[in-house]
Formats: C-alpha cells, sequence, structure tokens
C-alpha cells in the first residue's frame, strides 16, 4: 500500500479545493496590507517598520490558517466527504498530516507578502532570515494545529467559525505582539505563556530586531514540543469522537 | 462454503439506546446476503461497525479471519461501501472524485484513470465525467458513489439501501449491476427496506426489526414456509357504506380461512387448502360489493417477512 499516493492526493485536492481558490489568495494578498494601513491610521504617518513586521507576519498567518482549517474540515465532515478519508486504509496520522499539510502552507504563503512588504519595499533590517523562516513555519505548524483541535470541538461550521475567532482575537493582545509579554497586567501573563503564538512572535522579534524576551533556542524547543503535544492529542481526539 | 464475514454477539449502544442488540450472522464468499427491516432497525449501524466507521461496544466482528477493532487497515483495503448517503465532492468532476478515491488507496496515476474511465462507461456516466459531482441528478450521484466504491477492485462490497429514493431506471441498472458483480465473483452485503428487493437480488436474507435479528435464511427457505399459503385477492369498485367489519363476517362465514383488508379496495384471503372462490364471491355481492377481480397470489417474501415479525407492510414501504 502506497501511503505517500493518498498523502499527496489529500494535500493536492484540499489545495486546489480550497487554498488556491482567488478568494483565498487574496485575502492573503489584501490582508497583510489592510493591517499596515490600520497601524499607519492609528500611529499617525510615523512608526517603526521593524515593530510592526513581527505582527503582520504572525497574524497574516494566524488569520490563514486557523480558521480555514478548521471550517473545511468541519464542512467536509458535515458533508459526509470526511467519511471517504476514515474508511480509506490509511493511518489516522498519516490522513490528518495530509489534511494541515495544505493549511500549513497556505500559512506560509501568507506571510511571503507581508515579508516582501516590510524587508524589500520599506527596507525594514532583518538580524536573522534563517530564524525568520523557522518562525514563520512554527507558526505556521502551530496556528494549524489550533484550527485541528478547533475542528474536533465543532460539529457545524459556524462554531468552527465562532471558536477560530474567540482563539484568535486575545491572542492579538496576549502574544505579545502590540504589548510586549514583559509589560502585560500580572494576571494576564500566565494566559501568554500558554498559548503557543507567544513563543513564534518572539522568535519573529528575535529575527527582526533582537527585541525578544526568551533565547530563540528556548522558543524553538517550546514551540517544536507545543506541536507535537497538539497534534498527538488532536489524534487522540479524533479517534474517540469521529469514529463514535 | 468458505465464511467471508463473521460477526458474534455483535451489539452497539449510543449513550444508553441500544441501536444493535448482540446479534449473531455469517456472510459465505460469493453470495449476496441481505439485511432486511425497517428504518431504525439498525443496519446502518451495523455496515458501520463492520466497515470501521462506527466502534463496537460488545462482540466480535471478522472480515476474511481478520479482526476489525484490531485490524481495521488490512479489512479496509479489500472492501467497498456504498453509503446510505451519497458523500463525494460536491466541486469535484465525477472523473475526479473517483481518481481521488483510488488515490486513497495508493493506485497509481495510471491505474487511477484507466479504471475511472472504465467505471464511468459501466454506469452509464461516460458523458458526465467532466462535470461536478454538485451537478449530477441524484440517480447519477448514486451510481458515481457507487462507482468510487468500486475503484480499488474490493472482494467485499457493503451497500447501504443501494436503490432508495432514485429513479426507475437507475433502480433497475444498479440492481443489474449488483448481479454482474455478483457473478464475477465480489461478495456482498446490502441492506434494504425493499422486501421485492431482496427477494429479487438476495442469496440469503436476515430480517432485522429494533437491533434484533428475528431469522436468516436463504431466500427459497424462507418463501417454503409459505409455500402452503393460498392467496386470493378480490378488489372491488369502491363502496360509500363502512366495510371495517367485513373481514370478520367472512371469516365466520368460511372459518378456514383468514382475511385482511389489504386497501379500501382490497380484500385478501388466506388458507391452507385452494378455496372455492365462487361461494366467497357470492357473500362479498350479497354484502354488497361489486367484486370485479379475482388474483391468485404467489407466496412472496412480504409473508414470510410478516410472518416473522409481525411488521405491518404499509409501515415498510412508507
Ligand atoms: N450516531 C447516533 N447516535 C445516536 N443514536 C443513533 C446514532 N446512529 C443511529 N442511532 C440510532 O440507532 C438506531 C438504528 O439506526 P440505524 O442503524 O441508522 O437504522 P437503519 O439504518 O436500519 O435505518 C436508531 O434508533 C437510531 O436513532
Ligand atoms: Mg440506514
Amino acid at each position: 500500500m502506497n501511503s505517500a499516493i493518498a498523502f499527496r492526493n489529500i494535500l493536492f485536492k484540499d489545495m486546489k479545493n480550497y487554498y488556491l481558490k482567488p478568494p483565498n489568495i487574496s485575502w492573503g494578498l489584501i490582508f497583510p496590507f489592510a493591517w499596515m494601513g490600520m497601524l499607519l491610521i492609528k500611529s499617525g504617518s510615523a512608526f517603526s517598520i521593524s515593530e510592526v513586521f513581527p505582527g503582520i507576519v504572525a497574524l497574516s498567518i494566524l488569520f490563514g490558517t486557523t480558521s480555514m482549517l478548521s471550517v473545511t474540515i468541519t464542512f467536509e465532515r458535515k458533508s459526509r466527504s470526511f467519511e471517504r478519508l476514515l474508511l480509506a486504509p490509511l493511518k489516522t496520522e498519516l490522513l490528518i498530516l495530509g489534511k494541515i499539510t495544505g493549511a500549513i502552507l497556505f500559512g506560509i504563503f501568507n506571510s511571503i507578502i507581508p515579508v516582501f512588504l516590510c524587508a524589500c519595499i520599506l527596507k525594514a533590517p532583518v538580524n536573522n532570515w534563517f530564524l525568520l523562516a523557522a518562525g514563520i513555519m512554527l507558526l505556521s505548524i502551530t496556528s494549524t494545529l489550533l484550527g485541528l483541535f478547533i475542528s474536533v470541538a465543532a460539529t457545524e461550521v459556524f462554531e468552527a467559525q465562532t471558536y477560530s475567532n474567540f482563539f484568535r482575537f486575545p491572542m492579538i493582545f496576549l502574544c505579545g505582539l502590540f504589548i510586549p509579554v514583559t509589560s502585560l497586567p500580572l494576571l494576564l501573563k500566565p494566559l501568554s505563556f500558554i498559548l503557543p503564538v507567544t513563543y513564534g512572535v518572539d522568535i519573529l522579534h528575535y529575527s527582526i530586531s533582537e527585541s525578544n524576551f526568551l533565547p530563540p533556542v528556548i522558543d524553538l524547543i517550546i514551540l517544536s514540543v507545543f506541536s507535537i503535544v497538539l497534534f498527538y492529542f488532536s489524534i487522540y481526539n479524533i479517534r474517540r469522537k469521529w469514529i463514535k | 462454503m468458505e465464511t467471508i464475514i463473521e460477526v458474534k454477539n455483535l451489539k452497539k449502544s449510543y449513550d444508553g439506546i441500544i441501536a444493535v442488540n448482540r446479534i449473531h450472522f455469517k456472510v459465505y464468499r460469493g453470495e449476496i446476503f441481505g439485511f432486511l427491516g425497517p428504518n431504525g432497525a439498525g443496519k446502518t449501524t451495523t455496515i458501520n461497525m463492520l466497515t470501521g466507521l462506527a466502534r463496537i461496544t460488545e462482540g466480535q466482528i471478522f472480515l476474511r479471519g481478520k479482526d476489525v477493532t484490531h485490524d481495521i487497515q488490512s479489512v479496509q483495503k479489500i472492501i467497498g461501501v456504498v453509503p446510505d448517503e451519497n458523500n463525494l465532492y460536491e466541486e469535484l468532476s465525477g472523473f475526479d472524485n473517483l481518481c481521488f478515491c483510488g488515490a486513497l488507496y495508493g493506485m497509481k496515476k495510471n491505474d487511477r484513470e484507466r479504471i475511472a474511465r472504465e467505471l464511468l462507461n459501466l454506469f452509464g456516466l461516460k458523458d458526465a465525467g467532466r462535470r461536478k459531482f454538485s451537478e449530477y441528478s441524484r440517480g447519477m450521484k448514486r451510481k458515481l458513489t457507487f462507482a468510487a466504491a468500486l475503484m480499488h477492485e474490493p472482494e467485499i462490497l457493503f451497500l447501504d439501501e443501494p436503490t432508495t429514493g432514485i429513479d426507475v431506471a437507475s433502480v433497475r441498472h444498479i440492481r443489474n449491476l449488483i448481479r454482474e458483480l455478483n457473478r464475477k465473483g465480489a461478495t456482498i452485503f446490502l441492506t434494504t427496506h425493499y422486501i421485492e428487493e431482496a427477494e429479487r437480488l438476495c442469496h440469503r436474507v436476515a430480517f432485522i426489526d429494533r437491533g434484533k435479528i428475528i431469522t436468516t435464511d436463504t431466500v427459497e427457505k424462507l418463501l417454503d414456509a409459505n409455500r402452503d399459503a393460498h392467496m386470493v385477492d378480490f378488489r372491488f369498485a369502491p363502496v360509500s357504506f363502512d366495510i371495517s367489519q367485513l373481514t370478520e363476517k367472512l371469516h365466520s362465514r368460511f372459518p378456514h380461512i383468514s382475511c385482511v383488508l389489504r386497501d379500501p379496495g382490497t380484500i385478501r384471503i388466506t388458507s391452507r387448502q385452494v378455496t372455492d372462490i365462487a361461494p366467497v364471491v357470492s357473500f362479498l355481492a350479497s354484502s354488497g360489493l361489486l367484486v370485479q377481480e379475482a388474483r391468485i397470489i404467489k407466496p412472496t417474501l412480504e409473508e414470510a417477512f410478516v410472518k416473522a415479525t409481525g411488521i405491518e407492510i404499509n409501515l415498510m414501504k412508507k
């Protein structure tokens, strides 16, 4: 049994059907501009591009992946086409890997425009390109896995959307994008530390302007552990809840 | 005969509701085995457990000797499933749907495309191959869903109500294909709530009701149980008076026959020996009925089913 064929086809089908559809592509293109515009208005004319660079990258990824994956999976479960995948002789891990890879790539794609805009057009200095790439990748992975986590909890498409927003909007303020984690009220700090995005943003801060609060190695380790735990926890839940 | 599916003491409950209640049955290689029962009897739940879509509460299932609970992937390689509702991708074309299903079983591109084309031909969907699934009619959707289950050339086919809710021509087409696939060696497990479908297609049938199997036998044996029943239907012109008492009156006049009002215009009499119908007709005439037709009814699976389950046929046909 050639599992690679199954994996590839699950991935390609999702890319073609969901991620490469014009509305989603244009979302990935327009979104970063919208955020930059907003920040521009907020701060008058002068804002340090290095300061907002990580934020725009992180938000583009977060908003591109989390709801996309949870909505598509919930939609397929609702329309029962997901049963096809459950009937196929595939390991649950492989099947889910096939489903999330599309969203991860979509997250990475969404970061290209803001990176290009900030680094190439607005000439924001980048301190470490390698860590920037690693940060983007890990942020895509963790925000996609959050989407997977949500799709296990949701049964209706609108629920998937609501839960995504429930996660995302507080995250904007808690993960150190606009308010540094170190200056958050004491009560909110623990909340910030349990969010994987916090560490992804920290890597971005480091890679762009070295304004991080944890050593990047620690961030990388924490994010990897987060990803593995979230992945297997979701697999466990899927086996328990989707095969009733 | 080689046993290909063996189900032992199978039970399924959903938060206290028992959907399947300790059933046992065997399916032999090369046969068409029918699961016949009304809506809510537990047919789909049984298929879901057999195919890995539902967890088994109690009991065991073996497919070709493999335990479904422990080795679902080896089982899934050799089975094809046509679910009760079409579950292909609306936004993909017929051809792409088939190819995608083939890919899930690790089929190579050339093989998938070749078999997909063959199946589109076989199901009369050649011209619709490039059209989106969402644009298909109900009958076409059913056929493509059926074709998708055949992509990886499975040994055992599970068909959950394959002909429910589609047009007559598609029903005929699908039934012929089921026979054809069976002739070519596929073992077929099918559920239906159409008695006549079970009778026409299946070699053996299990009657299932409220999660329990009432009886399992070959169609011939089930029919034999009623071979000595002689039935005649009397059809009469519509009347304006109440005829609900008529069957009782008829029975007290002719004690050796039993009678039922099949519908407002038909009375059926059943007896253990051949009955002279002339006195019955004149009795009916004297009660004010104009008998227009008397027809001898050959015993069908319907009678066997009613006898075994006590379920009114009208409930089955809806
Ligand atoms: N997911 C489920 N949760 C709760 N009850 C269910 C579920 N699936 C089926 N049932 C119940 O199990 C019984 C059998 O259903 P089903 O197997 O679908 O019957 P059939 O296919 O013969 O019409 C019904 O009473 C149904 O309501
Ligand atoms: Mg059913």
